[in-house]
């Protein structure tokens, strides 16, 4: 049977499992006073216009059924009245300005960015989200959970019906406090993105080289999703965003574990991991950071992104180096990974690169090695 | 009428025939039918990527592409079901119609004329081509946006090209036709004794002529800033990425009129035919139809409340958007005074026009919403905007375009078409088109984003309704396909009024249209000037 056969029935068979999911027909209210107001202003604008439509078609189909040549009527002959144009003229203008009143206020409101408790600048990478918070000196990345990750691979074979938050899940979602004004500095690394949580009421554009503020004030603790809305290349469909909004007192304690853990991490370049070890953390690497482009058989897809297997990078002794230098640094559209993975990562991920998919170069690359590399280029 | 008929009845009806004929062709009538053909094919192209697109989004995972070809069917699908059918659709009704309306031999410019259209294959033959290439077509979606645009591989400049060479034949296209009105309308008939469709077809050149130029300058920034080292975008060498969209939506916004404004000429021909009673309002449309032309310039940067601008800005651009819902209502209102107390048969051209009217609206009232600028951070970007521009480009361009084809295709056959087949087809494209992407409003209310190859599964049910209509939909233009040919081939003989309420010169010539007509100007009669 062609394949494409296969999954046509395999689709079908899908069928009754989504019955499963929402029926949702409306705008979310979300979980700030902003996004309560624009929820309002929706139905507000939903309803003038439905009403507006109900009149106007109402009349157009009174006229279908009763003006028809069928019934015998004769044409009228009438062609324009100077006062029925003002009228419809002057109608939807007064509708306009009922509408744009209110809006005016709720977007002055919006762009108040001042005295705000806490800002947290995010930054768009492809395809991940990296969190300052500017008062804290913390910075966290935040990218697909590795579960959804494996289901949305091509031909996966594995069920999204069956993986919790499909898509809408993070390896590290942030941690904001509620009844808090937090300002949200967006910008980007690469190419533009977008930051969305529609319960927080709006999105904004992550432009590299600019910073667009904007902020919310989260009133329900609980876990808000959302993803990048702004087409940003191949992964674009896949860095959700998950903020987890607790009361001040468990985000303070959840700002001070993250530090501690990340100082715990920070001396990475001592560890000598054996093989097995290496291979093991580095393709839980290589599938958060690298199988977007170079695929999982490492194999890269022609003309976009090179393949890795039987390359000369991740096989030639003579390029050991350059490879621990190109994650580090990056290359051409490649990200840099120097900031975001620690030496032990980034061994890892190297020696996986240089073992994985018949490249069996053998090669063992330590925490040391890449703290030296990292160092000699500086 | 009949001895206008006669009067024009003298010529040899000179028509080469084979290549020479199609090829080098000077003749308006054979140029119209070439765009045409040629709007209809891309139509089909488009469309088979839009079935990938529906596929792929069947249900949730990934079954059939790779994201980075999804992102190219995405931009690819958009940029041929605008400049490659919807324009020279529009573009091939003008030729046909305008001098036949207005009583003028061809064309004012027939050798532009036929560069206009031969340059058309050729560009979008570069752009299909990339799609073959090492790293796929382009990816960034038909809006270009750097720097994303500028990670396109082999395909980028092929991309710039075609879209240089679509430019230069739209601006080619929109020349002849400001020139042909200006200058070769038959005596008596003036400015404001056009029939509707004309006037928004010289409204619309204008629109070309003064936007196209811009895109192309933008399109050009980019290539010297892939290619040559500027920075007009790139933020490290002092630019902006912003700029660029700033200068695209200069020419995009205007370019939905472009796409929009020939829509509202075709259906006020044929609602008043169909009402058998005068168009209401016809100094009313034009005035507002120019309004509409001249407002799009100012709202461009609606399409971008999200990329930060200061708050005065947004503001200003909210206000102007929300006033374009003015003249809009004044022409719906127009068209719905215009059916009132009028005796109305429904063929299909008249359903289609019906249709148009209320599903055209609908998207029109998404637009609203869309362009108060709060609401807007919540709906830019999510499946609410893609089912807002699919009402109004496909149940309001696209289906205008439909009724345009079954009103003229007697006068450009010489047969009726099968009128029993023609009502399915309204039918079966009405309801599928309809389940297809009212469902889309819903998605983007959710909070699916717009260009996603997979999606969480609280979006599948809505999802597999559309793609559901999206299929339905697609095999449904076939039936469309296989009306022309059949009305081409044969039929019942079409009279030169082919319908009983048609007004206007392209009915006293007749049916099929000679290849040469109004080779000595008609003598008009206030009768005939009617509309």
């Amino acid at each position: 049977m062609k394949p494409i056969l296969k999954k046509i029935i395999a689709a079908l068979t899908l069928l009754p499992l989504s019955a499963a999911a929402d029926w949702n027909l409306n705008l979310r209210q979300g979980a700030t006073s902003i996004s309560n107001e624009i929820y309002d202003l929706h139905m507000l604008s939903l309803w003038i216009v439905t009403v507006i439509g109900i009149v106007v078609f109402g009349i157009m189909f009174w006229s279908i059924f009763h003006h028809r040549k069928s019934k015998g009527v004769k044409p009228a002959t009438f062609s324009h009245s100077t006062t029925v144009e003002v009228i419809w003229t002057i109608i939807p203008l007064a509708i306009i300005i009922s509408l744009a009143i209110p809006a005016t206020t709720l977007l002055i409101k919006m762009h108040d960015t001042s005295e705000a408790q806490i800002t947290l600048k995010a930054t768009g990478y492809q395809w991940k989200w990296k969190y300052d918070y500017l008062d804290e000196d913390l910075t966290i990345f935040s990218a697909l959970d590795a579960e959804s990750s494996e289901v949305s691979q091509l031909d996966s074979g594995l069920n999204p019906m069956e993986t919790e938050n499909y898509l809408l899940n993070v390896d590290n979602p942030i941690v904001l406090p509620i009844n808090t004004k937090i300002r949200i500095l967006t910008t980007a690394n690469d190419v533009i993105h977008a930051w969305w949580v529609p319960d927080l009421g709006w999105k904004r554009d992550a432009i590299p080289g600019f910073i667009n503020d904007n902020w919310a004030i989260i009133e329900k603790a609980g876990v808000y999703r959302g993803q990048c809305t702004e087409i940003c290349g191949k992964g674009h469909g896949y860095m959700p965003i998950v903020v987890n909004a607790v009361p001040m007192d468990e985000y303070k304690m959840w700002v001070a574990d993250m530090k501690a853990e990340q100082e715990a991490k920070k001396n990475t370049s001592d560890m000598v991991l054996t093989m097995q070890e290496l291979m093991t953390k580095g393709e839980t690497v290589y599938k958060a950071q690298c199988l977007m482009c170079h695929q999982a058989n490492g194999q890269g897809l022609k003309g976009a992104f090179p393949a890795l297997a039987g390359s000369p990078l991740a096989t030639e002794p003579a390029k050991r180096l350059g490879h621990i230098l190109q994650i580090i640094y990056g290359k051409g559209i490649m990200p840099a990974y120097g900031e975001q993975l620690s030496d032990v990562e980034i061994a890892a991920v190297t020696t996986y690169e240089r073992n994985a998919w018949g490249n069996d170069t053998g090669d063992i690359v330590q925490a040391k090695e890449v703290a030296e590399a990292r160092s000699n280029k500086l | 009428m009949s001895t206008v008929t006669q009067a024009n009845d003298h010529d040899h009806d000179h028509k080469p025939t084979g290549l020479k004929r199609w090829f080098f062709s000077t003749n308006h009538k054979d140029i119209g039918t070439l765009y045409l053909i040629f709007a209809l094919t891309m139509f089909f192209v488009g469309g088979s990527m839009a079935m990938i697109i529906r596929a792929e989004l069947f249900q949730p995972g990934l079954q059939f592409v790779d994201p980075q070809f999804y992102n190219s069917m995405v931009t690819v699908h958009a940029l041929i079901m605008i400049f490659g059918a919807v324009m020279p659709a529009g573009v091939g009704l003008a030729n046909w119609m305008i001098p036949l309306m207005i009583g003028a031999p061809d064309m004012a410019l027939p050798r532009m004329n036929n560069m206009s259209f031969w340059i058309l294959p050729f560009a979008f033959a570069l752009l299909i081509s990339t799609l073959f290439m090492e790293g796929g077509g382009p990816a960034g979606g038909w809006t270009m946006y750097p720097p994303l645009v500028l990670q396109t591989g082999a395909a980028f400049p092929f991309l710039i090209l075609a879209i240089h060479f679509l430019g230069i034949s739209s601006i080619m296209g929109a020349i002849n036709i400001i020139v042909t009105v200006f200058n070769m309308r038959a005596p008596g008939m003036t400015l404001m004794k056009m029939p509707l469709f004309v006037w928004t077809w010289v409204i619309t050149s204008f629109l070309l002529v003064a936007s196209l130029p811009v895109l192309a300058g933008g399109v050009t920034m980019l290539l010297t800033d892939k290619y040559f080292g500027t920075s007009f975008f790139n933020a490290a060498g002092g630019g902006d990425p912003v700029l660029f969209q700033h200068i695209f939506w200069f020419f995009g916004h205007p370019e939905v009129y472009i796409l929009a404004l020939p829509a509202f000429g075709i259906v006020s021909q044929i609602i008043p035919a169909f009402a058998r009673k005068p168009l209401f309002g016809y100094a009313s449309m034009v005035y507002a139809t120019a309004s509409i032309a001249i407002l799009s310039f100012f709202v461009w940067a609606h399409h971008m409340f999200t990329v930060g601008l200061p708050v005065k800005g947004e503001l200003f651009f909210m206000y102007a958007t929300m006033l374009i819902a003015v003249p809009t209502g004044v022409k719906v209102f127009n068209w719905m005074a215009t059916m009132w107390k009028g005796a109305m048969t429904f063929e299909t051209p008249m359903l289609f026009s019906i249709a148009f009217v209320i599903l055209f609206t609908i998207g029109g009232f998404s637009g609203l919403m869309l362009g108060i600028t709060p609401v807007d951070f919540q709906y830019h970007d999510t499946y609410f905007v893609v089912a807002h521009f699919h009402y109004v480009l496909l149940t309001g361009a696209v289906f205008s375009l439909m009724a345009a084809v079954y009103y003229w295709l007697p006068k450009w056959t010489g047969h009726m078409y099968d009128e029993k087949l023609g009502k399915i087809h309204f039918w079966l494209s009405t309801i599928t088109a309809n389940v297809l992407f009212f469902p889309q409003h819903f998605l983007g209310l959710a909070g699916m984003p717009r260009r996603i190859p997979d999606y969480n599964i609280q979006f599948a049910d809505f999802n597999m309704i559309s793609s559901i209509g999206g299929f339905a939909y697609g095999l449904t233009q076939l039936l469309f396909v296989y009306i022309v040919i059949k009305c081409a081939l044969g039929g019942k003989k079409a009279k030169a009024l082919s319908w009983e309420g048609a007004k206007g010169l392209e009915w006293s010539v007749p049916s099929p249209a000679p290849h040469h007509t109004f080779e000595t100007p008609p003598r008009l009669t206030k009768a005939m000037l009617e509309h």
